[in-house]
């Protein structure tokens, strides 16, 4: 066996992966605190991917330097696709709180085929350029056949998203609030949480990384289209069962083990068996292990 | 300081709570004892903002709170320790205390107000790292009860912290209740048992189906040939 390519492979799944670990973060969240799947949760990913094209678009025409515009492109993709996640819990998903759960999983999906037809209407169903804006980094050149700059950024990135992420929820007010907002809405009611207020932080946090995953996978693959959200939404959804719903190392977990695997499926196999292999992975989790690698068993009380 | 006038609360279109009126004022402890399912629990639900009532009016000092969302009524200093002690298991005994305190500001009151219930409950500071789950239930009701007074409440709501208890453990609750009420907080305790409940009371009212049937001075309740022979078992 060829050590040099199952590295390359290994490498090529650890990026992937972490993309999808970003998005399905997203799930995980929202999940843990209102037991929703946010179907439309791959729209924002996409979402943050066309909002940084067009913001690097302009300042590319103004002449900014490249590094810079990606920083600023990122960040406005970061704000702006908060503002829809946080739009989108407001008008799709509260309305219906306390409707049978059916409901709002209707909901979202019809906020999914909103938001993808919205961009298909307002942008185009091209596929469109992605500028290149990575500089060269001469510290890769010795093991370019692994790692290219846009892999290390999207690590380096993530991995920094997902620090930060735990700092926030282990150590902060809000990330306690958030917690046990997530355990029992109704005690955190009583000591004065205002929970909606949670939900809506949760919708901003989770949307935030997502647009982050967006941006990433934006300039590494160069090209953006109105409907990326779909397929990288149903896996990083497959990536948050398969780690465990509603646990945030699940979610990590969850998503490096399926971005390594379909990367090793297409390297040993071949493409084409790589989505069949994400799904076939869905479906064996759901039968044998339902509650993911790292999901605890729940106990109900009768 | 607390005023309940005629509330009437529905789950649904199940009627819970038919007229209920009650009092508590400042420094008291306040007891309201029934049997399972009477509506003592709605009580506390409707006066913390969880429920609403559909008709009649909660005072506060004077000032209706029926209306106000739940996190209002708590800034006002009004802290409940509600039935199944609901801690949050997955968080420490520490993290559980910090939430206690959530609405509040100030750094050094908090501080003060965590070594009186570590004072209070000296097993909790052994067990701070302690997820809050793995805690026995004598332990989980101290903590829910630390966790409400980190809130620093004028007015505690206690929902039956006797249940499922070692009576030694219940007697050292009691104890804790009487000790923090003579601390100068007021409070509004409801219970299933009634004999230990009108012992540390200074009031009480009794609940059956969703109405107060009699309220009267604890010690005279627990003397009343009705009282004893429905809930003391004598």
């Amino acid at each position: 066996m060829d050590v040099q390519y199952f590295i390359e492979l290994f490498f090529s799944g650890l990026t992937r992966g972490s993309i999808y670990a970003l998005i399905a973060l997203g799930y995980t969240l929202v999940y843990g605190i209102i037991e929703l799947i946010n179907f439309a949760h791959g729209e924002i990913y996409m979402l943050g991917a066309f909002t940084a094209l067009l913001v690097a678009g302009v300042l590319g025409i103004m002449g900014f330097p490249a590094g810079g515009i990606l920083v600023v492109a990122a960040l406005a993709a970061i704000i702006w696709s908060a503002a829809y996640g946080f739009t989108l819990e407001k008008v799709a998903y509260k309305p219906l709180r306390g409707a049978p759960r059916l409901s709002p999983l209707i909901s979202a999906i019809g906020m999914s085929i909103f938001l993808q037809n919205y961009v298909l209407l307002a942008q185009t169903s091209e596929y469109l350029p992605f500028p290149r804006l990575l500089p060269d980094m001469e510290f890769l050149d010795y093991i370019d056949n692994i790692m290219g700059p846009s892999d290390f950024l999207i690590l380096v990135c993530s991995m920094l998203a997902m620090v930060a992420l735990t700092i926030f929820i282990r150590y902060t007010k809000m990330g306690k609030a958030m917690r046990a907002t997530a355990q029992n809405r109704k005690m955190a009611l009583l000591l004065g949480i205002n929970a909606d207020r949670i939900i809506s932080l949760t919708f901003i946090v989770g949307s935030s990384l997502a647009a982050l995953g967006g941006v990433l996978i934006a300039s590494h693959m160069g090209q953006v289209n109105f409907s990326i959200g779909f397929l990288a939404g149903l896996k990083a959804f497959t990536a948050a069962v398969l780690g465990g719903i509603g646990s945030i190392p699940g979610a990590v977990v969850g998503g490096l083990v399926l971005g390594i695997a379909e990367s090793f499926t297409t390297g040993y196999l071949s493409g084409n068996y790589e989505d069949a292999l994400a799904f076939a992975l869905l479906i064996f989790i759901l039968i044998f292990r339902p509650d993911g690698i790292l999901g605890k068993a729940k106990v109900q009380k009768v | 300081m607390l005023e309940v006038k005629g509330i009437d609360t529905f789950y649904g279109n199940i009627q819970a709570l038919r007229d209920v009126s009650l009092r508590v004022d400042d420094g008291e402890i306040v007891t309201l004892i029934g049997a399972n399912g009477a509506g003592k629990s709605t009580t506390l639900m409707t006066i913390c903002g969880i429920n609403r009532p559909r008709k009649g009016e909660i005072l506060w000092n004077g000032t209706p709170i029926h209306n106000l969302p739940p996190n209002e009524i708590v800034k006002l200093g009004i802290s409940q320790v509600p039935e199944g002690r609901l801690i949050f298991p997955d968080l420490s005994v520490r993290e559980n205390l910090d939430l206690g305190a959530f609405l509040r500001k100030d750094k050094q009151g908090i501080k003060e107000d965590m070594d009186y219930v570590f004072d209070l409950f000296p097993i909790l500071a052994q067990r701070r790292k302690q997820a809050g789950g793995t805690l026995s239930g004598g332990e989980q009701q101290m903590l829910a009860i630390s966790r409400a007074l980190m809130g620093r409440p004028k007015l505690l709501l206690l929902d039956e912290p006797s249940l499922g208890l070692a009576p030694i453990i219940i007697q050292q609750i009691f104890k804790i209740i009487q000790k923090v009420n003579a601390d100068g907080t007021t409070v509004f305790l409801v219970e299933q048992n009634a004999n230990q409940a009108l012992r540390i009371a200074h009031r009480g009212y009794v609940m059956e189906n969703g109405r107060i049937v009699m309220s009267d001075a604890a010690a005279k309740l627990l003397e009343s040939s009705d009282i004893r022979a429905a809930y003391l078992g004598m």
